[in-house]
């Protein structure tokens, strides 16, 4: 029981408390493009907007309306996109999030599922959009490629978000 | 569960400023982030110096996690290799009996095609290989389909550059870092090779469809010429791909097009090649004179000037070197001075 209780007290560094859900949504960010296989169409959920999507339900209080700028650059810069693709849409969704949330009073699970899902369709869908219409560099195939993908990333969301509220917990002190 | 009220500051000033002001930056950074996208539109390889610093530190995990896979994806090849380590060897062995006379055979063909080909004055073809490399991640989580390569400027690959491996071709250059490179393979739709019919040299376009495959459209021909089974080789127009390159074999034809399997799967390879673009490696090879570049529309009447007055005097020498260097300033220079 003593051991249970036991981190009550101790005191955390700020580096620990505001940089880890920073660094656990660039991570989220670089992981796909460390996967040591070729690709041949979009398979892997995006792991960073779903970490900034999971942070964002768990922690409203967490982070200022841009961060979506920075971590979007970040996200833009490993991923391949053109930049400011994910700055712009991040950022939206945030602000469609934070519009939404004050209209909701009573929150649950399963909205926090929806609003996630429906974020991450909104930027997959978006994200192709811009490339089909702006990028030269690659990209805007069928719509109907990125199906697989949204699919998985709405499935797989409560486990990432499952991970944010442990590594809250960690955090915390 | 009722959410934290952040969002709502009540009668502290200096709350409702700060809630505003990151209101005020969210958005504007949201626009300009637009600009940029579109911005980028002409500058596919934008941010390349931040990507391939990232690159440069992601390379030892990718490439050393790549090499594991490779690793554990042959080991069943290898157990069966022990497995019947005998009786292929004799299988083996007569092959070799069997080859070698078609080996001699192809030597003496090779040797007479380099003679035809001195005959004709056509370029040689082989000498254009940059450096070889392993493919060793990709944009898994992105609608682009583009690979990580894990050789860079240091060992000379540039922006454009053709990317093949022994099968076939894999894809181009996007940017190029110090020790790392992004290709645009095959497969993705912004990647356009022009290619031929490898029996019958009817001319198509090549496009990636995203998902594995290409399509390939016939250039000039009513209807649709193709069918499952043909072979595409790049034709060498366009001047990035060199000809002769398999490409992809067609699987069904659908309407117009022929949808193709290329022949080398990026997921599978092992060891790929960074050649010369097709022009600049036509323009250095010795003893054939250089092709003008089609953007430099002006060059070719300033051109004859300066070989001119070469047979009366032999000072003119140094400007049609400061004009092979120079460009259009050694080429305006070059007529006043003699």
């Amino acid at each position: 029981m003593k051991a249970r209780y036991a981190r009550l007290g101790r005191a955390r560094s700020p580096l620990r408390v505001r940089g880890t859900p920073i660094a656990t949504v660039m991570l989220g960010s670089l992981l796909p493009s460390l996967i040591p296989a070729v690709a041949l169409s979009p398979a892997v959920p995006p792991l960073g907007l779903m970490m900034l999507l999971g942070w964002r339900l768990l922690r409203p209080e967490l982070w200022p309306l841009w961060i979506g700028l920075p971590l979007g650059f970040f996200d833009d810069i490993v991923t391949g996109h053109p930049v400011g693709t994910a700055m712009c849409l991040w950022t939206m969704v945030l602000i469609v999030i934070d519009s939404v949330s004050i209209r909701l009073i009573w929150r649950d699970y399963w909205q926090d599922w929806l609003i996630a899902s429906a974020a991450i369709i909104g930027v997959t869908a978006m994200s192709w959009l811009f490339m089909k219409t702006f990028g030269s560099g690659g990209g805007g195939g069928p719509l109907t490629h990125q199906l697989p993908q949204v699919l998985l990333s709405v499935l797989t969301f409560p486990l990432v978000a499952r991970q944010c509220a442990r590594l809250d917990r960690w955090r915390l002190p | 569960m009722a959410p934290p009220r952040k969002r709502r500051p009540g009668y502290d000033r200096k709350a409702q400023y700060g809630l505003f002001a990151s209101y005020v930056i969210a958005i504007t950074g949201a626009i300009a982030a637009l600009l940029l996208v579109i911005v980028s539109a002409a500058d596919p390889a934008g941010f390349a110096v931040l990507r391939a610093s990232v690159a440069e530190v992601t390379r030892p995990i990718s490439a050393t996690l790549r090499s594991l896979v490779l690793t554990i994806g042959n080991l069943d090849e290898v157990a069966s290799a022990y497995i019947s380590a005998g009786g292929q060897n004799v299988a083996l062995r007569r092959q070799v009996e069997a080859t070698r006379t078609r080996l001699i055979e192809a030597d003496a063909l090779k040797q007479e095609n380099i003679r035809l080909k001195r005959l004709l004055g056509l370029a040689d073809e082989e000498g254009d290989v940059v450096a070889s490399g392993r493919l060793i991640a990709s944009t898994s989580s992105g609608s682009r389909r583009i690979a990580r390569l894990d050789i860079g400027s240091r060992r000379g690959v540039e922006t454009g550059m053709p990317v093949r491996a022994a099968e076939g071709l894999v894809g181009r250059v996007l940017w190029a870092g110090l020790n790392t490179a992004d290709i645009l393979l095959l497969v993705d739709s912004e990647n356009v090779v022009p290619v031929r019919r490898a029996r019958d040299n009817i001319p198509g376009i090549s496009r990636g469809l995203d998902d594995g495959t290409v399509e390939v459209r016939a250039l000039n021909a009513e209807g649709n010429p193709f069918k499952p089974g043909d072979v595409f080789v790049t034709s060498g127009i366009g001047g990035i791909y060199r000809p002769n390159i398999p490409v992809a074999v067609a699987a069904r034809v659908e309407g117009d097009r022929a949808i193709a399997i290329p022949l080398a799967n990026p997921g599978r390879v092992e060891l790929v090649v960074v050649q010369r673009t097709f022009q600049s490696a036509e323009a250095r090879a010795p003893g054939i004179v250089a092709l003008p570049p089609p953007t430099a529309a002006p060059a070719p009447p300033a051109q004859p000037a300066p070989t001119k007055p070469a047979p009366v005097k032999p000072v003119p020498a140094p400007p049609t070197a400061s004009n092979a260097t120079g460009g259009t300033t050694g080429n305006s220079a070059g007529p006043p001075r003699p």
